[in-house]
């Protein structure tokens, strides 16, 4: 170890992997549903999919974590993005193609992607 | 406490004295080896026996008188061997109430060691150790671990059998 | 990257309950699912609630459980890990509000401490450097080495008014100057891991779930007074924090971190670990030196104080393990944030293993002049069965106990002095009606009779005859000049040991006698304890009226202490009876009473 920017490297390298023992409530939540119906409609590939694009793109300030069937099973996969403080929106029948889309233009530039919420086909 | 010394003539075996060889040529200049050599002497031999304290004071070059001293002096230093399987007999009041020193006695006759001392073959070694706690069950000993409870002389040799 | 981390404790409490046995079942039903690439399953240190063990945490949610079963692990996974369904059944009851779920932190055991040594215990692997560098680990190594002269550092501890944790409370940052001030070649900076009083362990829980902060805290230590050689001397009692300090020196050397030029400032550092080989006096400073340069761990007289002639015959310094824990953090966070913690003259938080009479034992860290009451009935829970507190002792051997009546003053270095105890290393054991304070006197005396090193008369002999004394009037054989003989030798002892083992091995017969001496009085002219412990003095008896004769305490008595016949009242032999309360515990109509 030769300089403090050395270290800090190797600090912000290990971050990542333990940011997620914060439980900072700041962060922006990203809710996959994984009730039986969820993961019959392919909602591990699609929260697969989440991880591997947050990570490839450094973001840090999100939580990926599941939840529960919302009783419209035809939806799934089904995908919660919760901004701290603000409403969230709901995507519907999400593949993991879609996922790259939600990222670049909702988590992190804040535009919601109308055409995969619920009712934009009605 | 005063420490029990191992009557069991000390039978040296080749590799055990090549580990011991290494382990004093490699602290040997290091400031305080004595504490490290004795701790990874007992971890090669089990305990200390008196011919390993003689050479590691002649190779370091102090009085055996020194080593004997810091051997006797830290608890976790044992200058008996531990037999393969340990036997404790329990001492406590209500074991021996129930005749404890009795299940001793066989066990000493038996094996032909006493307390805090090791059979040759290094198969057993044999302690009377402070109550077990299960007094319902007097007179306890245990091997190993393994409670045996409620002990009349007569068992010990159907006991003895399982772990020969 | 891992959405989720699943934190397991690894510390002596949970691993003897069974902690491997989960992490390994964990991996195996989480590779079932294919969720080992989502998941991470990390061992850490303790995290302080050992009576609920084995305890493991699941993020990002904060899910508490507590006394884990392997059984219960195939259900964890399934529904927590890969469903998003916490299993409410198996969360620890204090964090089940209702439906909601609160956080760990809002709990009463958690919510009062302020966790400033034990900040990474129970969060980070103790095994990785790399997560103890993601909690800013090493960074005010590197803050010292590249912008702080030694002189800065040392006033930077002084100005922070923190004091030793091992018991005595000398303040660090004198020490650290008189070490500086010593001019020789060679330097040392030792660490004293060698925690000896039966009941304390929060050393162990520091070197367990966060090496790395001791070590940092050395090497700043090193700079400081100019050493460029550690050690480190832990009891080889704790095989786990020797393991976990053997990985955390060598990855400090991969890094860098100790060895040559660290951080290119020109300084080096290195730390070699000794170990303790089970004598509770090598605890004391110059009994440890001794021990780690391979002799037989005997105090000697001071001056010279290791400052001037330690370890080897160089200045040393000598820290026990929580206060260099505190090191890192007065350098990152500034000491006057630190000595806003705290009461007038003892700052920071102190580190107390939590045992005895009481609901939660552990490991709990609270702000200097927390009181007594916060800790035993809010973060302790209180005392189980509904049992009143007796008193608490703190200090282990070398201490004393604190009563009811003194339960609502805050606790710190000065105020415990005052009353009679002291801080110590930090155990507190909590007592209840059903202790017996001459009986907890006699087993700290036997404590210190064993441990006594012999060197000097007034402890070797001392101790054991005050031990003696005790025993005389635990066995109801004592007179009231007993008592005051007692007095008189234990402030012998006090004032003419070499050490402080001898100097403070009267404590607890002195602090018990100041609060309790009626129950002294009680053993020597009535033969009677109360607490119903010293068994010399107790009887079992049969009441007649009540005693079916179903033979039940007969056949179980060990030593055939009862008679009678079916169906007829029996009668207990007290000459034969060696009171083992079997009897009491088979009855089944309460016939059987004991006083």
């Amino acid at each position: 170890m030769k300089t403090l920017e050395e270290l800090k490297k190797i600090r912000d390298e290990a971050r990542k992997n333990i940011n997620v023992r914060n439980n900072n409530p700041n962060d922006i939540k990203v809710l996959i549903g994984m009730a039986t119906c969820g993961i019959a409609a392919g909602a591990r590939q699609v929260m697969k999919e989440f991880i591997n694009q947050v990570d490839k793109k450094n973001i840090r300030n999100v939580t990926i974590t599941q939840t529960d069937c919302a009783g419209s099973c035809e939806y799934e996969p089904r995908v919660e993005i919760i901004f701290p403080g603000n409403e969230k929106a709901t995507y519907v029948n999400i593949t993991p193609e879609k996922v790259s889309r939600i990222i670049d233009e909702h988590i992190i530039n804040g535009n919601i992607v109308k055409e995969y919420t619920i009712g934009w086909n009605n | 406490m005063k420490k029990k010394i191992s009557k069991i003539p000390f039978k040296n075996i080749p590799d055990k004295e090549e580990k011991l060889t290494e382990t004093i040529s490699k602290h040997k200049n290091t400031p305080g080896a004595l504490m490290l050599i004795l701790q990874e002497a007992q971890d090669i031999y089990g305990y200390l026996p008196e011919e390993v304290q003689k050479r590691i004071a002649r190779e370091l070059n102090i009085d055996l008188e020194e080593v004997y001293g810091v051997s006797t002096f830290y608890s976790q230093f044992s200058l008996v061997p531990k037999g393969e399987y340990n036997i404790s007999v329990c001492m406590g009041t209500a074991c021996y109430v129930k005749g404890a020193s009795k299940i001793l006695d066989k066990l000493t006759d038996k094996l032909g060691i006493g307390p805090e001392e090791c059979t040759e073959d290094g198969k057993f070694s044999l302690t009377a150790c402070r109550c077990i706690g299960a007094c319902g069950l007097a007179p306890v000993m245990t091997i190993n671990g393994e409670v045996y409870g409620r002990l009349k002389p007569s068992d010990i040799d159907v006991i003895l059998e399982k772990y020969k | 990257m891992y959405r989720s981390n699943i934190l397991v404790c690894g510390g002596t409490g949970c691993t003897s309950s069974g902690s491997e046995k989960i992490i390994s079942k964990l991996w195996k039903e989480i590779k079932i699912r294919g969720l080992e690439q989502e998941v991470n399953v990390i061992k850490t240190g303790c995290f302080g609630l050992c009576s609920l063990g084995p305890i493991m945490i699941v993020y990002p949610e904060g899910s508490f459980y507590s006394m884990v079963q392997v059984d219960d692990i195939a259900e964890i996974v399934e529904e927590h890990l890969l469903k998003g369904r916490v299993v409410k059944r198996l969360l620890y009851k204090e964090t089940l509000d209702g439906e909601k779920i609160k956080s760990l932190n809002e709990t009463a055991f958690y919510s009062k401490q302020k966790r400033i040594v034990l900040k990474n215990c129970g969060l980070i692997n103790p095994e990785s450097i790399d997560e103890y560098i993601a909690m800013d680990g090493y960074c005010a190594l590197g803050r010292v080495l590249g912008k702080m002269s030694p002189r800065d550092v040392i006033e930077e501890i002084k100005m922070s008014d923190l004091r030793g944790r091992g018991g005595g409370g000398f303040p660090t940052g004198v020490k650290w100057e008189l070490t500086a001030k010593s001019e020789a070649e060679q330097k040392y900076v030792c660490c004293n891991a060698d925690e000896g009083d039966p009941g304390a362990f929060m050393d162990r829980a520091i070197l367990e779930g966060d090496p790395h902060s001791v070590i940092e805290s050395m090497a700043i230590a090193g700079y400081a007074i100019g050493a460029n050689k550690g050690f480190i001397y832990v009891r080889a009692e704790y095989p786990i924090a020797v393991k976990r300090l053997n990985i955390a020196i060598e990855q400090a050397r991969n890094y860098g971190l100790l060895g040559q030029d660290i951080f290119s400032s020109g300084f080096n550092f290195d730390i070699d670990l000794r170990l303790g080989a089970g004598a509770f006096v090598c605890g004391e400073e110059t009994a440890l030196m001794s021990s780690i340069s391979g002799k037989r761990g005997e105090p000697r007289p001071r001056p010279p104080y290791p400052a001037v002639k330690g370890l080897f015959d160089c200045p040393t310094l000598l820290n026990n393990v929580e206060t260099y824990a505190n090191i890192p953090q007065i350098i990152l966070k500034g000491a006057s944030w630190f000595n806003s913690i705290g009461t007038e003259k003892s700052k920071g938080t102190k580190v107390f293993a939590l045992g005895g009479k009481i609901n939660h034992t552990g490991l709990v860290e609270v702000p200097m002049g927390t009181t007594l009451r916060e800790i035993v009935e809010e973060i302790g829970g209180g005392i189980p069965n509904g049992k009143k507190f007796k008193a608490a002792q703190t200090g282990g051997p070398s201490g004393g106990c604190i009563s009811i009546e003194n339960i609502d003053i805050p606790i710190d270095y000065d105020n415990l002095l005052s009353i009679g105890s002291m801080m110590g290393s930090g155990g507190l054991i909590v007592m209840d009606q059903d202790t017996c304070m001459v009986d907890i006197a006699k087993f700290f005396l036997e404590f210190t009779v064993d441990e006594s090193c012999g060197k000097c008369v007034p402890c070797r002999i001392g101790t054991k005859r005050l031990l003696e004394i005790l025993n005389k009037i635990t066995s109801g054989n004592g007179t009231i000049e007993d008592i005051d003989k007692m007095e008189k030798l234990c402030y012998y002892i006090k004032s003419n040991s070499l050490c402080g083992l001898g100097q403070t091995a009267p404590n607890p017969v002195l602090s018990t006698l100041k609060c309790f001496r009626n129950e002294y009085e009680m053993h020597v002219n009535k033969k009677k304890c109360e607490a119903g412990v010293c068994k010399s003095l107790l009887r079992y008896e049969i009441i007649e009226g009540k005693c079916k004769g179903c033979t039940l305490c007969a056949r179980n008595c060990p030593v055939s202490a009862i008679s009678g016949f079916v169906g007829m009242p029996h009668e207990i032999d007290s000459d034969k009876c060696i009171k083992c309360g079997i009897c009491m515990q088979k009855c089944k109509f309460d016939a059987i009473i004991k006083h």
